[in-house]
Order: C-alpha cells, then structure tokens, then sequence
C-alpha cells in the first residue's frame, strides 16, 4: 500500500505536501508548526499551549470565534494541540472547501495580531487554567503527565517543564510575549502544510501560493539547546505522590531511542510486546495470571530530539499493596531484560503494528498529520510510505539488542501514586530505589 | 501590544467562497437472512485492505431481570476469555497473531461483537468470533476475575469526578426500579452478587441466531460474506430471544439539586438536564438541530457563553443520550469552584431562551450545514460505516435512513426547533448534580436555583442491603 505525495517548498520557506485520494469528497487540511512547550522561555511555561488558543480568536479578516463557525459552517471538523516539539492545526472539509480552509490557516498564519486583545488573552486564559484544573489538578493521577516528563529529563532540558504550565507562568503571559511568540515561531519556514484528500493538485497549489505566498519568511529562530541526554538515567529514578486515588498506579519510563531512528522501530516493538493489547506481557502476567493490576499498558512518547520514553503504566488491584506491584512490575521487566523475547512475540507485536497503521489511514486527517510529522520531523513526508516495511525489517535480535541496553535497573524512572490516605507510606522501597534529585 | 514588524501592508486575499459541492452516497449494502434467521448486512467499500464485522447481539442491558445489572457486561467481556476449550491467553494470542483486533462490549441497547482485520485474515478471525459467540465458556476464574476488575474500576469512580457524576446524575434522573438508574455494567452491590450460573442463564436467554445480525465493512464482496456467515452461522439453532418488558427509563419524579462532596476540588463537575427520548422519535432531527445550537456544538450558545464569554470553563455541552428508551438530556462541562452558582444559572437561563424565542435564522443555517457537510467526513474507516448501518439494526431505522439523512436535516425550520424546544426541553423538570467543595458551591447553587440543596458523600450511591435482598 503506498500513499501518492507530492511535496514543494515555497519561495517564503513553506513546505507543502500534497496527497491526494478520490474515494469521499472531502479534505484534509493540516499544518505543524516546529515549535512545542521545548521553546518556552523560563517563566513562561504553558506559553506555546495558550497561544495554539489564541490561533482561534481570529486574525485580520477573521472575528473572533469566527474561526470554528466558519469552518462548522462549511460541514468541517477542526481543532489543534500542542506536544512538547511541535504544535499542529487540522481541519476537514467538504472538498468544494478546501480553498476556505487554507484562506483561514493563512489568515492566522500572516495577519494574527491585528486581532489579539487583552481581553482575548484573559479569557483564553481563564480557559486554559480550567483545562488544567479539568485533565490534571481535579483528575486522579492527572498530574502524571507533568511529573514523569520532570522526572525523565534533566531540569535544564527542554522536556523537563510542563506542557500546560504553572498557574503562575500563565498568569504572566502578556500580549508582547504573544507578539514575540509569533513573529519567532509562527512563520512559513518554521511550517508545513499537508493537504490530503479529494482535490486537483494543480488547483491546490494555485490556492497554496495565492494565500501563503505572501507571507514573508521569518528570521532565524533561536537554536534550542543541547537536547543530548545519556541513554540511560545511570541508575533507578524514584517518585511517589500521594494522591486523592483509591488504587496504587505505577509509571515506569526507561529513556528510549529517538522516534525515526533504526533502534527506535525495536524500542516500539519492545513495547509492543510488552503491554500492547492483551496478549502482551504485562496484561497476561500482570492482569490474567496474577491478577494484581486491574489495567496493564506500554507505549512511546515518540520524541525525535534527545530522547525518547518508553512508559509502562500499571493500575493495581484494591487488595494488591503498592510493595507488591512495584515487585511485581520490575519483575516482569527484569525477565524480559534477562531473558530476551522470542521470535513469534515480535512477529505479533509487528503485524498487530501493521494493523493499526492500516486502519489509522483510512482518514483523510490522520493521513495528512503523519506527513507533517514525517516532513516536519525529518524533511522526508516520503518516510509514511516506509513504516510497514521499516516494522517488517526489524529483528529479534535488534529488539533483544534495544532490550539489554535500555531495560535494565540503571534505566528505569518510577513515578508512584499512592492513595493519600494509606497507612503505608511507602516511601521506603524494598527496591532499594535511588532518592530522585 | 507592539506592532507585527511582518506583514505590515495588508495583503491577504479575500474569504473565498465554496466551489459545486462533488455528490457523496454512504456506501451502497446488501441485506441477506440465513435460515435461522440471522441476519447479515455486507458494505463493500474496497479503498484499502481491512474489513470490520460487527455482530449485534440482541443482549443489552436493558434486557436483564433485577438485581442482575451488569450481567449482559460481564457476559460480553468473557466471551474472549475462553471459548471451544480455548482459554483467554490463547485466543488473545490467536487474534492478535494475525493482527486482529476484536472486542466485546454491551451497551444498553444490545451487545456488539467488533472485529477488524486485514482483509486476508478475515475468515481466519471471523472462524474465532463464531467460537466466542457460539462456544463461549465462562471459566470461573474469569468470572471472578472481571468481577473483581469491574469493582476495582468502581471504587477508583470515587475520585473521578466525571464517573461520580454521570453516576450520580443518572440516579437522580430515573425512578429507583428503573434499569438506567444503575450503571450499564452494574453497581457494587449487583456485580457482587453475580455468579457464574448468571451469566449462563443471560447468554442462554438472549445469544440467538435470530437475535443476531452481522455488519460486514470494507474490503470484502457480499457473496464472501454471505459464503463465510453460511458456514460459520448456519447451523446456530434457537428462537428468538423474547422482547423486553422491563421498566428501563421511569423517571424519578420532581426537581432536584445534589452536591456530591469532593473536598477542595478547584473544580466542580456539573450536570443539568432531565430524561431525554427515546432515539426512534418522529422529531428526532428537530431535536438534533436543536440540541446543536443550544449545546451540541463547539459555537453553541452554551459553550460561547460559559466558556469564550465568560472563560469560566474548557467546554460546555449538551447532549442526547440516545437509546431504545428515553435516555438522558444533559449539560455537562467542568467549571472553577467559585463561579459554579452563576455557571448553573447561565445554563438555566440559555435552556429557558431555546424555548423563548425562535432561534436566528443564523443560527439554524450553521447547525443544519454543519450536519448535512460533515456527514461524509463522518464515514471515512470500515469502524465507522459498520458502527452506522449497526445502528439502522439496534433502532430498526429503515435502510434508506443514510440516503434521506442529509435532506431531512436540511428540511428543518427555525419553527421546527422552536416547536421541538418547547415541546421536549422542561424547566420545571431539571435536575442539577454537581460533584465539588460544598463550603464554597452549596450555597451559590441553592441561591441561584431557588432550591434546597442536597449534600451527599461519593459513596452513598452504593444502595442500602435492604434494596438489595429482592434477588
């Protein structure tokens, strides 16, 4: 199964993707920006999240909330996000729309700050500080998305700070740093533009180089600082947090090689192995046999700088004491880290990969995001093409290889949620777990 | 704010408009009946190679006696545990050998058994599904072991404030006897009590071929289909399961306002609305748009007021809950501590203004061109199409359902909606729960609703033994 892609650049910097597919009339539209929460200054942590809300409060031409209903109005559907390299905007459309969708996107693109307000500001604000209050602060276990990035990475790296902010750090964002923002990060040669779906791709690049060619190319953006990490934390990391939870839940990250790379389809595989689906691992050993995790998962946070994470997370059972699922986790990890997987546990863990590439391809959107990752990520949108065969190359012995390096005790950051209300307080571990710095 | 040192003149080029629209068909199906009545319903769509079968099962919950709420869950989640003497590990392992994904859930409505494959390895899977719907064997470990698991994900709901809610909610909406009053996969006290011997009786009861209709999407022919369902199928005997007579949505009566205690929570999770319909109503799609404008979309009035206006909220909806009975209607969004009082009353307010006045004819034109442009986008996966014409099965929808859908949305009026409003939406009805900090909501939320307030504890939702000694 290939994909057709066809990519250009434009005179201003803009890289530009085309895929086109006939079978529905409809359109996706989808443009990544290569900055994330990684290029945030000191003091304004969650800065690059608020903004992506601020790309929906208008632009010279468009009101504000105009943005949603134009494209609600068109029979569109829409939204953005921000990860920690890279913040993305996706729409899609009837395909007689696609020219509304790319106008929008190059209205916000060039002509955003004639529309910002401080009042836009304060109000987004308020409902980023309810986001956060709604996914982390009033949500069981919900800070484990801020503290396991903190705990993986240095406090110098850029992966280190939190994503949605400190409730301070938003507080001081201003509309210079909006500005600011914008002028440094928010320009053509810091973007690429992925159109997938039912359109002429001669009429598509007309439509491309009417509305974002005369967007000027920004300056240089500020180079981010060394991300190198060593490809291991050199010895056990360890955090326990008592939460307003009821059961014991374990995050293990092990620094794992980085998205795109040759190692990386093995590290994916490990994981696969290890906590994807039911038949894996942790969920048979864990979950069916010694039934002390009520939930048993593996997955990667696929970051192509520095270096990546692989996490395990395990939900223990109400009678499993949090001594007993630490144990029984490290062991489980500790068996493959010895022992090594077997040949026919790669072979399902890759045609279970395959399938899900194949089903995720069927839409338009999650076409078009794939080739702004690839082209934003490595230059390369082609990189789509190759996933199934680059799953299919990958070897036991590589995966075995990618297991002795990254799984041992001297790779592994625990982040431990405890019920705030157990007499034990487990902060003592029979691991004998290093103090976290 | 300094000014853009980019794009000093102002260049771009005017809003364009649409081209002619290119004509879209939901994909063309076939309707076949084997003998003992099983029913298959096959849509080639041949873009890529993966195929979905879905088997709908006429086991949902809706379908259990009292005091067995959660059996027709537990039934549907064991039927990968153990099936032709094959126990759990290995048919987890068979499947996901070929890459197959398949999973087994029971809604309300009924039971679905999901599968999608690569479209090679669609008779090797589907060759399994016939064991677990056929041949399942619910080994007692199993049955202990997804109780177990089921009672674990319940008490961890007692800090979840969106779980607590909806849960809470519910019991405030419909009348004690009343099925939707308890989870679909069954409270504490009903799960406890479940055996083995139950889940038997319930499968029994309501797995028949003639209860039973296969969805096939994607890349597969009708004549494959119907080849592989003969063979697979043709030889399940039984009658059809008898109808459900069961109270499923009797409501509660009266208004009502409840805090469920969530000490310090910097945010309180809210409920407002009342019993919804039922999904086959003649003004269904009057109710839709309606619903859209009201709540059902992100440029809604409730979502523009509570949270662009005023920013006291990442987002605020409402929503049908459709069902065979008359699911809930409600509004649901998270919103800080110390504006809840004025949130409850601008929901209040927004609910009484849809029945006050017709809505603008803006408005109408956005819900409407939303729906009739966002349909084909809404089919794009072999998951999706199938999960569609699954529901022409579960609300006995007729097959041209997908054809007219568009044109009926268009057909809708601002008198329609305001009819549909006034008709459907009940203030004197509504039901307020909100799990959060009583010291600082208690009081706002009684003042701006005129009521008095209800203050309980998380875990008064488990019901008293004295209601549990019917079995």
């Amino acid at each position: 199964m290939q994909i057709p892609i066809e990519t250009l650049t434009l005179p201003n910097g803009l890289t530009v993707v085309l895929s086109e597919d006939h079978t529905a009339p409809l359109v996706a539209v989808n443009l990544w920006y290569h900055v994330g929460s990684a290029n945030e200054r000191a003091g304004r942590t969650g800065f690059a999240h608020l903004f992506e809300h601020m790309l929906f409060q208008g632009s010279a031409d468009v009101g504000a909330n105009e943005h949603f209903e134009l494209v609600q109005r068109a029979g569109g559907t829409l939204n953005g996000s921000t990860w920690l390299d890279r913040t993305n905007y996706f729409e899609t459309v009837p395909s007689n729309q696609l020219e509304l969708a790319l106008w929008l996107e190059a209205n916000r693109m060039g002509y955003l700050l004639p529309a910002m307000t401080q009042q836009k500001l304060d109000t987004q604000r308020d409902v980023v500080q309810n986001e956060r209050r709604w996914s982390m602060d009033n949500q069981p276990y919900g800070t484990w998305w801020e503290r396991l990035p903190a705990l993986a990475f240095p406090i110098d790296h850029p992966f280190h700070h939190s994503l949605i902010g400190s409730m301070a750090d938003l507080d001081a964002a201003s509309l210079d740093d909006i500005a600011h923002f914008f002028q440094t990060y928010y320009t053509p040669d810091n973007a690429v533009l992925t159109v997938a779906g039912d359109f002429d791709a001669g009429d598509a690049r007309r439509m491309v180089e009417r509305h974002f060619g005369p967007i000027p190319r920004g300056a240089a953006k500020p180079p981010l600082p060394d991300m190198t990490v060593p490809p291991t934390f050199g010895g056990p990391l360890r955090e326990v947090v008592a939460d307003d939870v009821m059961l014991p839940r374990l995050f293990l990250a092990f620094r794992s090689p980085v998205f795109g790379s040759d190692a990386y389809y093995a590290a994916s595989v490990a994981g696969a192995i290890l906590g994807m689906r039911r038949g894996s691992r942790l969920h048979r050993a864990l979950v069916r046999e010694q039934q002390v995790a009520a939930e048993a998962q593996a997955f990667t946070y696929d970051l192509s700088k520095g270096s990546d994470l692989l996490v395990v997370d395990v939900t223990a059972r109400p009678e499993t004491s949090v001594g007993t699922l630490e144990r029984a986790v490290h062991a489980e990890v500790d068996l493959m880290h010895r022992a090594g997987v077997t040949e026919a546990e790669v072979a399902r863990a890759v045609t279970l990969i395959e399938t899900e590439l194949v089903a995720a391809l069927q839409s338009a959107g999650e076409r078009a995001d794939r080739l702004s990752m690839f082209a934003t990520y490595f230059g390369d949108p082609q990189l789509l093409n190759q996933q199934a065969s680059r799953y299919r190359a990958v070897t036991t012995e590589q995966v075995n290889a990618v297991i002795r390096e990254r799984l041992g005790r001297d790779n592994r950051a625990s982040l431990l949620y405890v019920p705030r209300d157990a007499d034990t307080e487990p902060t003592q571990s029979d691991l004998a777990m290093a103090e976290v710095p | 704010m300094s000014t853009s040192t980019r794009a000093p003149s102002h260049a771009a080029a005017p809003r364009p408009r649409p081209t002619a629209p290119r004509s879209y068909h939901f994909p063309h199906f076939e309707r076949r009946t084997l003998a003992n009545g099983l029913q298959l319903i096959v849509a080639p769509v041949t873009k890529l190679p993966i195929a979905t079968v879905i088997a709908v099962v006429d086991a949902g919950a809706e379908g259990e006696s009292p005091g067995k709420e959660g059996v027709a869950a537990l039934t549907a989640r064991l039927l990968p545990e153990g099936a032709a003497g094959v126990d759990g590990a290995a048919l987890a392992e068979r499947f996901e050998r070929i890459g197959a994904s398949v999973e087994s859930r029971a809604d309300w409505d009924i039971t679905a058994v999901s599968l999608t494959a690569l479209s090679a390895r669609l008779p090797e899977a589907l060759a399994m599904v016939r064991d677990l719907l056929r041949a399942p064997d619910f080994p007692e470990r199993e049955v202990a072991r997804l109780k177990d698991e089921r009672l674990a994900e319940l008490l961890q709901q007692r800090t979840e404030p969106r779980g607590l809610a909806d849960e809470h909610f519910a019991r405030a909406l419909y009348a004690t006897s009343a099925r939707y009053a308890v989870p679909a996969e069954g409270d504490a006290t009903s799960v406890r009590a479940l055996t083995r011997a139950d889940v038997r009786a319930f499968y029994d009861a309501r797995y028949r071929p003639a209860g039973t209709t296969l969805i096939f999407a994607g890349d597969v022919t009708t004549e494959q289909a119907t080849a592989m369902t003969e063979q697979l199928f043709g030889d399940w005997h039984g009658a059809r399961p008898s109808p459900v007579t069961a109270d499923v949505d009797r409501a509660q009566a009266g208004q009502l306002v409840r805090v469920v205690a969530k000490a310090d929570a910097p945010q309180s999770e809210l409920r407002v609305g009342h019993r919804g319909l039922v999904r086959n109503t003649p003004e269904y799609f009057d109710v839709v748009v309606m619903n859209a404008v009201l709540g059902g979309l992100f440029s809604s009035r409730i979502n523009l007021n509570l949270r662009e206006a005023h920013g006291y909220t990442y987002g605020a909806f409402s929503s049908y809950d459709w069902r065979r009975g008359a699911g809930p209607f409600v509004v649901h969004t998270a919103v800080k501590s110390d504006v809840t009082g004025v949130a409850v009353r601008e929901i209040l307010a927004e609910i009484d203004r849809m029945r006050g006045a017709e809505i603008g004819a803006d408005e109408l034109t956005l819900a409407t061109s939303y729906l009739d442009g966002v349909f084909p986008i809404r089919y794009e996966t072999t998951a999706a199409i199938a999960a569609a014409l699954a529901n022409l099965v579960i609300y006995d929808l007729p097959d041209d359902y997908y054809d007219t859908y568009r044109t009926r949305v268009r057909a809708v009026t601002t008198s329609s909606v305001l009819r549909a409003a006034q008709a459907h939406l009940h203030p004197d009805e509504i039901r307020v729960v909100v799990v959060g900090d009583p010291s600082v909501i208690a009081a706002p939320v009684g003042a701006v609703t005129g009521m008095p307030v209800d203050v309980v504890s998380p875990e008064t939702i488990e019901r008293t033994p004295s209601t549990e000694a019917k079995s």
